[in-house]
């Protein structure tokens, strides 16, 4: 289904939407507060710009350093070219071990390589053990954000969904329950896994070490009950110094969530003793899309979200009506690269407002990209027929003065006898909800001609 | 100072008094202002549909009526961004360079160039600002709420110039209005709720009339406030600053 079409059905429950929005808005105002307690918070977006630039120009380099580094620390280092030969690694991994469960934390990469049907049908269970996370993997769904998975739940269809899966009261929908029962349910987790796998947020090339982000501290705990640590990060995670961490973990909680920095930065450099620890370095479509001079900075992107959250579109169309792993903006600018058919009404999901080019900590320039795909898939035929021959006719007739001058004439006339209820007929899509403004008797240039043109 | 008036496509034929109050402001400043004949619209419509390559010829036609003037003023921030941003895909000729230099928001054009202090208008009115994003994202006629630092607008400030005006102020100051261009039909659900949603905040704090600087989002704004019977007006900010009356 195309962009438009599901945002439709979203936008069918007003009320519904109206709350997603609001839910949204709240997050974006706490980002707002918190950005603006920090008076060089412009200059810190800056430098993390460009050490982005700096880290995704040399990455051939810096993807050495850091392989050579993690070995050194005892870290087995795998490399996947898509999300088929990173799963496969992970199944090879656990299956030397003969792992039963494993527990996962936030990962929108293993989200994207599909990872968890892969394993489920290999016969290992998943445990998602991220709250929003574990929400939507037992309701069967996608997550609808990268930063809060079940965002487009209310308390009440999880309060349902943890009575049906969890065994909570029936009715049951106090947040504070409901989170006690989920932590009772991941601990058993945590205790009886065999393996557990992480995302990353930062990689660093000089010390050969992973940095994990979490508030619920699901990664610690996973990563130190169970004897294999994995952890997948796309080829663009790194940056080349410990130093820059410091930069980067100002802008990542402050945008994803008004946080001075999540309640959980853990470093990760080596297996702890008796215990195994691998790397798995994904490229998956990146080497192609860092390639794209237009598009190259999309992959400077944290995951914090804030694009998502800042979105009108996204605020009033929810996750899952983009149908891509990464959904709002950002998922608009990624997803094209991997299937411009699949994804070609995304790019037009947004009306290049620039709100997510100006909240994005690492500055990409989201609107302009999003302009730039809008130029290519025109090109390349996806665009609908009847859009492309009225642009066509469009461009005509604004290069001949006359030409333009008798259709407005003749639409402005056809306009004033023609019938409100026939101008707003199904043909209509504008007239559904609005009106058209009420034709004037005549245009600006008439008016100029009359008025102001010596005769 | 040779200035010439650019009046978009839209506004020529549905909003000629837009027009004529931008003309108007502009003659009462002083200016000895043109209106070039021949021209239609800057080719953006086409643009951001994704059609670039149909906007070719508009944007030819637009450099060639407007090359002989020292600056060009437009009530639009939306196609002077275009213009500005987007007349890079023909050749750059020394005529090109100028004309996308020198053309100008008309409130742009006031503060920056005209430099005004004086607005002679009375609109003793509580009035609601919208600030159209192709204006305040993309030419930075104000702050945007995401950025970090001082706050302005350059059209709320020539607002505050006119005598007995309220500027309320809204739960969410620079959202946008869902117009979009082709968005508004092709995103319809969306667009719609986006407009409803900005008309809603505007009501809730008495606004009596809705303005900007953008007649494409106020023609999305307004159908919405006419098909709903909402107790508010849409003026362009030019018929403001003009001094008109409600
Ligand atoms: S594109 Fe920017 S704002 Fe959006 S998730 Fe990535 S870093 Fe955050």
């Amino acid at each position: 289904m195309d962009h438009p079409s599901a945002a439709a059905i979203f936008n069918k429950d007003e009320a519904r939407t109206e709350w997603h929005d609001k839910a949204l808005w709240y997050v974006r105002s706490k980002r707002d507060l918190s950005a603006k307690s920090i008076p060089e918070w412009e200059q810190l977006r800056q430098i993390a710009s460009a050490i982005k630039a700096h880290a995704l120009s040399n990455l051939d380099n810096y993807l050495v350093e850091f392989e050579e580094n993690a070995k050194k620390n005892g870290i087995t280092v795998h490399w996947a070219q898509d999300g088929k030969e990173h799963n496969e690694i992970v199944h090879s991994i656990l299956k030397a071990k003969e792992v039963k469960k494993l527990v996962k934390s936030k990962s929108m990469l293993t989200e994207e390589c599909h990872l968890n049907p892969y394993l489920e049908e290999k016969g290992i269970e998943v445990i998602d053990t991220d709250l929003g996370e574990r929400i939507v993997q037992l309701s069967k769904e996608p997550p609808s954000h990268i930063v809060m998975p079940a965002i487009h739940k209310k308390k009440e269809d999880i309060g349902q969904l943890f009575h049906e899966k969890l065994g909570t009261e029936a009715g049951a929908s106090d947040p504070q329950y409901l989170a006690e029962a989920a932590r009772q349910h991941l601990r058993q987790n945590f205790l009886t896994a065999d393996a557990s796998l992480t995302g990353v947020n930062f990689a660093i090339a000089e010390t050969g070490g992973v940095v994990v982000c979490t508030n619920e501290g699901n990664a610690d705990l996973g990563v130190s009950l169970a004897p294999i640590h994995i952890a997948s990060m796309g080829i663009e995670k790194l940056i080349p110094k410990a130093a820059h961490l410091g930069v980067f973990l100002r802008l990542l909680a402050r945008s994803a969530t008004g946080q001075p920095i999540t309640s959980f930065s853990s470093h990760f450099h080596g297996p702890k003793p008796g215990s195994e620890m691998h790397i798995i370095i994904v490229d998956n479509g990146r080497t192609e899309q860092l390639g794209r001079d237009d598009f190259r900075k999309s992959l400077n992107c944290i995951r914090c979200g804030a694009c998502m959250n800042t979105c009108p579109v996204y605020r009033r169309s929810g996750g899952h009506s983009y149908g891509y792993t990464v959904p709002g903006p950002i998922g608009s600018i990624l997803s094209p690269g991997k299937d411009l058919k699949k994804y070609s009404s995304l790019p037009f999901a947004s009306t290049l407002c620039g709100s997510c080019s100006d909240v994005c900590p690492v500055k990409i320039d989201i609107h302009t990209q999003l302009y730039k795909w809008r130029q290519i898939i025109a090109k390349e035929h996806e665009l609908p027929w009847s859009k492309r021959q009225a642009m066509k006719v469009a461009g005509y007739m604004f290069s001949h003065p006359n030409m333009y001058r008798t259709a407005g004439k003749a639409g402005r006339a056809m306009l004033k006898v023609t019938p409100k209820t026939l101008v707003n007929g199904p043909w209509n899509v504008w007239g559904k909800s609005r009106d058209l403004p009420p034709p004037p008797k005549e245009s600006f240039r008439d008016w100029y001609l009359k008025n102001r043109v010596k005769k | 100072m040779k200035v010439a008036l650019f009046i978009p496509c839209y506004v020529d034929q549905f909003y000629p008094n837009v027009g004529i109050a931008t003309l108007e402001l502009l003659e009462k400043l002083g200016v000895e202002v043109d209106f070039p004949l021949d021209q239609t619209c800057c080719g953006q419509p086409m643009a951001n549909s994704g059609c670039e390559t149909d906007g070719i010829g508009a944007a030819n036609l637009f450099v060639e009526n407007f090359k002989d003037y020292d600056y060009i003023v437009g009530p639009t921030g939306s196609c002077v961004l275009h213009v500005r941003d987007h007349f890079n895909k023909i050749q750059q000729t020394e005529e090109v360079k100028k004309v996308r230099a020198k053309t100008y928001e008309l409130c742009e054009f006031l503060v920056d160039v005209l430099k005004v202090e004086h607005i002679e208008a009375e609109f003793p009115h509580k009035v609601g600002l919208h600030l159209s994003c192709h204006g305040l994202r993309g030419m930075r006629l104000g702050q945007s709420s995401e950025i970090v630092g001082q706050d302005f607008s350059k059209m709320r400030g020539l607002l505050e110039k006119v005598k007995g005006i309220e500027l309320i102020e809204l739960d969410r100051k620079d959202e946008c209005c869902g117009f979009g261009g082709t968005f508004a039909v092709t995103e319809e659900a969306v667009s719609v709720k986006m407009g409803k949603d900005r008309v809603a905040d505007h009501v809730r704090h008495g606004a009596e009339v809705l303005t900007g600087g953008d007649m494409s989002c106020l023609m999305h704004l307004g159908g919405i406030i006419s098909r709903k019977d909402q107790p508010l007006k849409v003026m362009h900010i030019a018929e403001i600053l003009n001094g008109a009356t409600l």
